[in-house]
């Protein structure tokens, strides 16, 4: 039997991959979109808190960035899930399947994005914050009209890391119940000694995180203004022709 | 009007005080141009925060058009700021937005309707000389014109005063007198009241009416241009009127002339020459012309003219130095 006829043949492959790969879907849309609901917020409410921000509040951002934040990041990714597995099934109603995992998944990678959304933040020139309020902008204004359009890329560029990471962390949380191409991968590559899915689900995941790539990088190009070459619409400014050099 | 009162502001840096403003008093009456000048470290940024409400000063006041804003409470400091314009050093654009998106910023932040604020955004951006840039990003356009959208942002909503914190200091001689002679006209014809803080004497000549030099959070010398320009012994005159460096005149007594627009004009070295028979040497000077008047400031070097091997009369310094005086010359001995 050749490598095509069994890829063909192989039930792991031909009845569990398709609903595993939806599972794997599932749980990454479903994450990366809380990821984005709760972290943007709070990354930019450390920004804000922090001493010298918009508003310094700095009790409260040393609680959030030092104990919450770094406490959250610094457990290892397997822990977390299986710690809070009482959690997804209080949320969810259930500790298994990719909803559940959905749960521990955002858990995980919320502090990881509100840290690059903070990062990202504080890379806005202050003097263009100043301007916004010399002219009067209030608070909120300046967060939506100066810091979160001027940090735009980098907030595309953290998220799409971010959105890697959570293919990774899926694969993870399969394992431990989650289900999706992990599990796929533990049950038929690990446990069944099945070569042929574990090399198919590898390269379906090395495809998933190429197209997040892809599509972070064309997102980000879109909105970038920063450089003159780059800055897309309006006026391009002309190359000079390239002139040849004759000795 | 801009009227500052006694503007004090400290700072607390490890357990000791800084007084970065030390009494700092000053007035610019409406549709004039004053300049502050000063080293980095005077206080000048201080100056700028303060004025603009980003920090609060310790004490005094700063007033526009009559109107306190030291006093204004928080909830009404952003109604209060939209009374100042204000440009900044590096033009502070957000790149993520074109030109006129820049100078519509300030028109969202009131309500406005779309086909208004659009029709302001090109009439600003027309007044800056830059209405085909429109669709521009920040990064496609060049210092000057970066500054000149900054210009146009900073006029948008109005405002009766024009701020300037180190407008031209990030640009070149020739883009530099450009913005300089864009914000002289734009104060003529709107009738603003503009205040330029520089390190940059050129920014003072070039287009202020009257000047305040800041020294260590405190104004040493102040006024009209033409008043510290034509004093010969204030602080400001070696600035606006430099000597170069010269070598001394052998002998005979050195004067130091000043004159000043329509006093002292005319052919006043070679007056002085025929009627005391003198030969007169131009040691150093230099003629500038400042808030429309021409100043020039000269050191001479005199000695009796000897002709035809006549001996020469001794020199009757005193009836030259008040004949001098007498034509509206300022005149100081120096050697």
């Amino acid at each position: 039997m050749n490598f095509l006829e069994e890829i063909v043949n192989n039930p792991g492959l031909t009845e569990a991959l398709p609903t595993e790969f939806g599972a794997t879907l599932q749980m990454i849309s479903i994450s990366g979109f809380f990821t984005v609901l709760i972290g943007l917020p709070l990354g930019v409410f450390l920004i804000a808190s922090a001493p010298g921000g918009l508003r310094p509040m700095p009790v409260t951002h040393r609680i959030l960035s030092d104990v919450v934040v770094n406490i959250t990041r610094s457990v290892p990714f397997a822990i977390l899930m299986v710690s809070l597995i009482p959690l997804a099934r209080l949320i969810t109603g259930t500790s298994i399947g990719p909803i559940a995992a959905s749960v521990s998944l955002s858990i995980g990678s919320i502090p990881f994005f509100a840290r690059i959304v903070e990062t990202s933040l504080r890379d806005v020139a202050a003097g263009k914050i100043d301007a916004a309020l010399v002219m009067g902008s209030t608070r909120m204004q300046v967060i939506r009209k100066v810091l979160l359009p001027e940090a735009l890329p980098g907030l595309i560029a953290g998220f799409t890391s971010t959105l890697v990471a959570l293919v990774g962390y899926s694969a993870m949380a399969g394992i431990i119940g989650g289900g999706g191409l992990g599990r796929l991968a533990y049950n038929y590559g690990l446990q069944r000694f099945d070569t042929t899915v574990m090399v198919v689900i590898i390269v379906i995941i090395v495809a998933i995180v190429q197209l997040i790539q892809l599509a972070g990088d064309r997102a980000m190009a879109r909105v970038d203004h920063r450089n003159a070459a780059t800055a897309g619409a309006g006026r391009r400014r002309r190359r000079a022709p390239a002139v040849e050099v004759s000795a | 009007m801009i009227t500052v009162t006694e503007l004090r502001k400290s700072y607390r840096q490890g357990g000791r005080t800084i007084d970065a403003l030390d009494g700092v008093s000053l007035e610019v009456p409406r549709g004039t141009i004053h300049g502050v000048i000063g080293h980095s470290g005077a206080g000048k940024s201080t100056l700028v925060r303060c004025l603009t409400l980003l920090d609060r000063p310790t004490s005094g006041s700063v007033s526009i058009d009559g109107r306190d804003l030291t006093s204004v409470k928080d909830s009404e400091v952003r109604s209060a700021r939209r009374r100042i314009g204000m440009v900044f050093q590096h033009a502070n654009l957000l790149d993520s937005r074109t030109a006129a998106g820049n100078v519509a910023l300030p028109l969202e932040l009131v309500r406005l309707s779309k086909s208004e604020k659009d029709a302001k955004v090109a009439r600003l951006l027309g007044l800056v000389g830059l209405a085909e840039f429109a669709d521009a990003y920040p990064s496609q356009l060049s210092g000057g014109q970066r500054q000149r959208v900054g210009i146009a942002r900073a006029l948008a909503a109005d405002p009766t005063v024009l701020l300037c914190d180190e407008p031209t200091s990030a640009l070149d001689p020739a883009t530099t007198d450009e913005i300089l002679d864009l914000i002289r006209e734009l104060a003529d014809t709107l009738g603003l009241t503009v205040l330029i803080i520089t390190h940059e004497m050129n920014v003072v000549k070039r287009i202020c009416d009257s000047v305040s030099l800041l020294e260590k959070g405190r104004v040493v010398e102040q006024g009209p241009l033409r008043e510290v320009a034509g004093s010969l012994n204030g602080r400001l005159v070696q600035a606006l009127l430099p000597l170069p460096p010269h070598i001394p005149s052998g002998t005979g007594p050195v004067l130091d002339l000043l004159t000043a627009g329509g006093s002292g004009s005319g052919p006043v070295l070679s007056e002085l020459s025929r009627r005391f028979s003198l030969d007169v040497t131009l040691l150093a000077g230099s003629v500038e012309t400042l808030a429309g008047e021409q100043f020039s400031r000269m050191r001479v070097g005199l000695a009796p003219a000897s002709e035809d091997n006549a001996p020469a009369e001794p020199l009757e310094l005193n009836e030259v130095v008040s004949h001098l005086r007498a034509r509206g010359v300022t005149v100081e001995v120096a050697a």
